[in-house]
């Protein structure tokens, strides 16, 4: 073996953070592919089979009657297209945070690979955000269609879109809001209790982010729809109701948006300075 | 040797090109719920462009603290560190982009194959995709592991493991390389054929910061070593030239089945020694004439009635400069 050419000049290299943060992500879209049929049907599989108990299963046996009354005369099926997209989309962000920082920050410290790399450290943690975001996008869209067709005749959701602007913030601030959670709960909470995280939050997020019934359908259980208000999948769920289903009612527009974008703000700030702790010693 | 791939606009101090390496001062304290730990209590460093470099120095001496602060992911407590003349905690990118580095722990990336390791790393550092897949198959071959190409990291041997990750600080040609205790653990073959990698790169020019606790390592591969213990370099010289100096005592350690006899205490007298040390039943001799000592001992011994359990006498080396330097027998 001779290592002279090991030292020959490399091919050229052109400097800048774009192109480096762009590598990351060229790095991170590698790993999807290989890992796609896992990763999204694990996330399918949850949505789908929900609407097919829901909205064909129950309806065709008809046991659905108490579905429906909480939202007037929705469907079933049109509450939970918004919901399940918005719960499948946060929770994928949230995933693709969390499980890969749980590896990398303890174990043998892999994220001194990608640390080294000719990158500030901040900027490091908001290309992480922002991978995870974009799986936790294509999460959602991807079960978009599988909630939309899977239904018994005459349970179709009401679905179109109502306010494109809406819809677009929703799903870009909405996925960035939960990735930058995933990475703030990545970087603070020790991997052996992951299992107590996803138990006593997650769960709770999910079941209670308004992803089976409309926010304002909680008027008669006042407490919960006051204490529903510190979820912030809520926000995003009554965001994208008001994006697809607006004859459903939800809840007001500067409300949600309020609290998506300025949520995403705060946690993406936060978590970029719990993440450069934790790289940096 | 071939030029680096890029100008340093810094220079050293006299206009010349700037020091690889340089250190001033640095401390590193860790703070947890359990106190304080000082890491690194003061550490001075300069390391010139080509050589190889090596900081010698037990489990825990803070040689890995030193050599992150030197990478830029440790932050320094106090004190200064500059790579090519870059200040480690102002200019991280440059210094990173400067830099290799193969940790201690294997951080290759497990979700991809050890070509894609390669080709992402040359990536990171801005070179185009064709580019960067040509040095990764370049540098596969070049360290024997063209047949581990699609190999997963967790399927390589240590010793490969350890190659790949060489391979990887070397994408962008770093103006340093750092390999923080890069033969720990691997089987004495497989550290052989390591050095061997390394004796080539250290041909072709490379500038190189080793850490070890194995004497031999620095023995075999460093120019220069600087010995560390308890976060303090206690000193800093060529291999040989430690010898010379602190290493030039044999020493002598006898053990007693009770306590040592006062007799000993006489061998201080002694022109040829230079230091008797005792502790409880153990006495300790630093001698440059070490003929007769270890029967004196052992007289010493038997007219006090106490008899000898063990007795090592240790030829001068790098490890007699060590336990001249810090007091403490080495253990690996």
């Amino acid at each position: 073996m001779t290592t002279d050419q090991a030292l020959l000049a490399p091919p050229a290299m052109r400097t800048g953070l774009t192109r480096t943060f762009l590598a990351m992500m060229a790095r991170d879209a590698r790993v999807l592919r290989k890992n796609f049929t896992g990763t999204f049907l694990r996330v399918l599989m949850q949505p789908i089979m929900f609407v097919f108990v829901f909205s064909y299963v129950l309806p065709k046996i008809g046991a659905a009657g108490a579905m429906g009354g909480a939202a007037g005369d929705a469907s079933f099926a049109t509450i939970l297209v918004p919901g399940l997209v918005a719960s499948s989309m946060v929770m994928q962000a949230m995933m693709a945070a969390i499980m890969p920082l749980m590896m990398e920050l303890t174990w043998q410290r892999s994220i001194t690979d990608r640390a080294l790399a000719p990158l500030p450290i901040p900027l490091l943690a908001i290309q992480k955000i922002t991978a995870a975001a974009l799986q936790g996008l294509l999460g959602g869209l991807l079960v978009f269609p599988a909630v939309l067709f899977i239904h018994a005749e005459g349970q179709a959701p009401e679905v179109h879109v109502g306010n494109w602007a809406v819809l677009i913030v929703m799903l870009v601030a909405g996925s960035l809001l939960a990735a930058s959670g995933g990475m703030l709960m990545g970087t603070v909470i020790d991997p052996q209790k992951a299992q107590i995280l996803f138990a006593v939050i997650l769960l709770p997020v999910t079941m209670l982010g308004c992803v089976y019934y409309p926010w304002a359908a909680l008027h008669d259980v006042r407490w919960l729809q006051i204490a529903s208000l510190a979820n912030p999948l809520v926000y995003v769920s009554e965001g994208l109701r008001a994006a697809l289903t607006p004859d459903v009612g939800h809840m007001a527009t500067w409300a949600f948006m309020l609290a998506v974008l300025g949520g995403t703000a705060v946690l993406m700030w936060i978590a970029t300075r719990t993440f450069t702790k934790r790289v940096l010693t | 040797m071939s030029a680096p791939p890029e100008v340093s606009v810094d220079t050293g101090p006299d206009g010349g090109p700037p020091m690889a390496v340089r250190a001033v001062g640095l401390h590193k304290t860790f703070s947890s719920a359990r106190g304080e730990v000082k890491a690194v209590q003061g550490v001075d460093l300069d390391v010139a462009q080509g050589e190889f470099f090596g900081l010698l120095g037990p489990n825990g001496a803070g040689k890995s603290t030193t050599i992150g602060m030197l990478t830029t992911l440790v932050v320094p407590t106090a004190g200064r560190a500059e790579v090519c003349g870059l200040d480690v905690t102002k200019r991280p990118v440059d210094v990173k982009r400067r830099i290799g580095m193969v940790s201690q722990n294997n951080t290759l990336d497990t979700d991809l194959d050890a070509f894609e390791n390669l080709e992402f790393r040359g990536r990171f550092f801005g070179m185009g995709r064709k580019d960067a897949r040509r040095r990764a198959d370049e540098l596969l071959e070049m360290f024997n592991l063209t047949d581990r190409r699609r190999g997963k990291p967790m399927e390589l041997s240590g010793g490969q493991a350890k190659r790949l990750m060489i391979c990887r600080a070397l994408v962008h040609r770093p103006q340093v390389l750092f390999l923080d205790e890069p033969t720990a653990g691997l089987d004495p073959q497989t550290r052989v054929n390591l050095w061997e990698v390394l004796r080539k790169l250290q041909a072709d020019g490379q500038t190189t910061v080793l850490t070890t606790h194995y004497m031999e390592e620095a023995e075999a591969l460093c120019d220069r070593v600087a010995v560390i213990d308890h976060g303090k370099v206690l000193a800093k010289d060529t291999v040989e030239g430690l010898k010379a100096s602190a290493g030039a005592d044999t020493v002598i350690t006898v053990t007693y089945d009770g306590p040592a006899p006062e007799g000993v205490t006489a061998l201080r007298d002694r022109e040829a020694i230079g230091k008797v040390e005792i502790t409880g039943s153990q006495v300790r001799v630093f001698a440059r004439e070490s003929e007769g000592v270890l029967g004196e001992l052992v007289a010493a011994g038997a007219a006090a009635g106490v008899g000898v359990t063990d007795a090592a006498q240790l030829r001068p080396s790098l490890e007699s400069a060590f336990l001249t330097l810090t007091g403490r027998e080495y253990r690996e």
